[in-house]
């Protein structure tokens, strides 16, 4: 796990969201004795993973199952509850907003819904000024208006619609435009978190296209959140499987798609739908995916598992590696009961 | 005559203060009793406007201009509203794509399906609870005595999808248009709730029409597809010859532009440009201006749907015929 050459190593990491509410409603009765009692979301729990540089991590998982907390916590967007990131060796995650400065300008993000994520009111020459004036004070009106040129060129977008608003740009171009600003900066490191997930197939290949030209071309590296299982297959260098929080199967991509280890990864994989495959022969799982504000002991996985045996209710599986490079986390594995 | 719906040139339009919109522009298809029939396209395409107007639900300014809806012979856009609020609900259900929206937050789910079976069928409330019962059952609801008296937010996605589903074969409808199932829901949860559309159609020889964006679904649940494009229908026919021998050049860029067929890390195959707004369809062939084979004939004339040597297999195309 510990790797210096990493560009990003996270180590242990928690977030718990309290979700509580005010004193007044944190009061229960119980036992005809009145008692405070708090709620959390236990979005991540014990998260650890690296990323190597130019590296294309994909993360998948079903909806609460912790993907987009993880990618925002890795930017500092929610700080950690307990846990490390390092970013090229140097921990980020304690650091004051000052002196967080340098390291946003290497790690940008960009968000699903393009819709929601430029705001309505800037041209796109407004939206795209805007982080690389405040990255770069000194910067003369000449270098901005060819950065903004060139890197509007670069992700395909007309530089003469430049005062347009966003609102007179289709979905793709709009998730166009986001990938532009988040490119101005001229980061290292880039958060995709769910980017094709609202555009149509025909704009999703479009924009695929172009983060993995934009990778190619500047040697960025991706944290790259989706739930699309095909998309992870075709992107991504490696992947994580994500379920209730935890990481339980990381791997190359080719491994984890040619033989996965986890009964989750076995169960998701082969519900994906499969073109002209007229016969699904998917694993059923049972039950239906348990609320995070309540973690199952042992294993979070055990309730809807075949293999389920008395130490999975009991223990909860670290994430082990393999002779081939596979980190699962499952007793089940560790004892060659699959 | 033995089709279970055939909808003939179909046309729709919305009416606006500058004009009339066409949506839809001249779609054919049939459906057979317990034929499972997939329409796919992007968004814009005229997939759920369609939907909509095989159920007579238009909303204004959307009405349907032109064209016939029959179900079981009869014609569904001629009647008046009072008989067909006697078949929509009754003969054709509809899933919609949100069970949390479809799903009335402040009612029962017994309430909810109680209202369903009163407002068809002539029996008492006992009556319609066991109908139920038996309905939620089927949809593999665990411990549906209790879950009737739950509240749609007590229930997961996937479970309150079921209970849509559920709801919508109270009446043992002839036809359901499921407009998106499951693109609310996580694969897991989709697989199984397509296993269940698929066993449905099978033991209560129900007719389905699956709308959907997702090619993938379409071709594991379907045995027939319609492509649809800028509001016509651009290639239909068995989905095993459409997914794997697709001719128009729509429908091989969409398969095409699919991760999982290449070599992973290779470039995508991009269809070129975007699907045109409602206000600027392109005259001749809709798709000619993304097209790569595209002829002058293209730019002139919008192609008819014809059939290739397989009766069942059309395409509107003028360069591959």
């Amino acid at each position: 796990m510990e790797n210096d050459n990493s560009l990003l190593a996270v180590n242990n990491l928690v977030k718990h969201f309290d979700i509580s509410g005010g004193l007044l409603e944190q009061l229960r009765w119980k036992n005809g004795r009145i008692v405070r009692r708090k709620t959390t979301v236990k979005a991540l729990n014990d998260i650890s993973f690296s990323i190597m540089p130019r590296e294309i991590l994909g993360v998948v998982g079903e909806s609460g199952c912790g993907k987009s907390t993880l990618a925002r916590a890795v930017l500092g967007l929610y700080p950690p509850d307990s846990g490390e990131i390092n970013y090229q060796s140097s921990r980020i995650d304690n650091l004051t907003p000052h002196q967080m400065l340098p390291f946003r300008k290497k790690m940008q993000m960009i968000f699903q819904d393009p819709y929601a994520s430029l705001n309505p009111r800037m041209t796109v020459k407004r939206t795209l000024e805007e982080p690389f004036l405040f990255h770069n004070k000194s910067a003369t009106p000449t270098e901005v208006k060819d950065k903004v040129e060139e890197v509007m060129q670069q992700v395909g977008v007309e530089p003469s619609w430049i005062t347009r608003y966003p609102h007179e740009f289709s979905g793709g171009q709009r998730q166009r435009i986001s990938i532009a600003r988040a490119l101005m900066v001229d980061p290292e490191f880039i958060v995709a978190d769910e980017p094709v997930s609202a555009l149509d197939v025909s704009i999703q290949a479009q924009i695929l296209n172009l983060l993995m030209e934009a990778q190619e071309k500047r040697g960025l590296t991706y944290l790259f959140i989706t739930h699309d299982l095909s998309v992870v297959e075709h992107f991504s260098t490696r992947v994580a499987v994500m379920y209730l929080g935890k990481i339980c199967e990381l791997a190359a991509t080719s491994e984890l798609f040619e033989s996965p280890r986890h009964p989750y990864t076995q169960a998701l994989l082969s519900a994906i739908p499969e073109l002209g495959r007229q016969k699904p022969t998917h694993i059923k799982l049972k039950g239906e995916v348990p609320t995070p504000i309540e973690l199952p002991a042992g294993c979070v996985f055990h309730g809807r598992c075949l293999y389920t045996d008395e130490r999975c209710i009991r223990e909860v599986p670290q994430l082990i590696s393999l002779n081939s490079g596979v980190e699962v986390a499952c007793h089940a594995v560790e004892e060659n009961r699959i | 005559m033995s089709h279970l719906l055939e909808v003939k040139d179909l046309e729709v339009k919305f009416a606006l203060r500058f004009g009339d919109l066409t949506a839809i522009n001249g779609v054919s298809l049939t459906l057979d009793k317990g034929e499972r029939l997939g329409i796919v396209g992007e968004s814009g395409a005229g997939k759920s406007v369609t939907g909509f107007a095989i159920i007579n639900l238009l909303s204004k300014p959307g009405y349907i201009s032109a064209g016939r809806v029959l179900l079981e012979g009869q014609e569904l856009n001629r009647l008046p509203e009072e008989d067909m609020r006697k078949i929509r609900g009754n003969r054709i259900s509809m899933i919609f794509q949100d069970p949390m929206m479809t799903l009335n937050p402040v009612l029962t789910i017994k309430t909810q399906m109680i209202e369903t079976i009163l407002a068809h069928a002539n029996v008492s409330k006992t009556e319609a609870t066991d109908i139920a019962l038996d309905k939620l059952k089927k949809v593999h609801i665990p411990s549906s005595e209790k879950r009737i008296h739950q509240y749609p937010h007590e229930c997961s996605g996937g479970m309150r999808q079921r209970i849509v589903v559920a709801i919508a074969l109270l009446t043992n409808p002839a036809l359901i248009i499921a407009d998106e199932p499951t693109t609310a829901l996580d694969v897991t949860i989709q697989a199984e709730i397509m296993d269940l559309l698929q066993e449905l159609c099978a033991s209560e020889k129900m007719g389905l029409i699956l709308i959907t964006h997702d090619l993938g679904v379409v071709s594991q649940v379907t045995e027939r597809i319609a492509v649809m494009y800028a509001g016509k229908i651009a290639e239909i026919g068995p989905t095993q010859v459409v997914i794997h021998d697709p001719q128009h050049p729509y429908t091989q860029g969409l398969i095409k532009a699919l991760p999982g067929s290449l070599q992973p890390g290779s470039r995508l195959n991009q269809i070129p440009g975007m699907m045109p707004t409602l206000t600027d369809i392109p005259p001749g062939c809709a798709f000619h201006p993304r097209c790569t084979i595209s002829d002058t004939i293209c730019r002139m004339e919008v192609p008819a749907l014809i059939s290739r040597h397989d009766h069942d297999h059309m395409i509107a195309c003028h360069v591959v015929k």
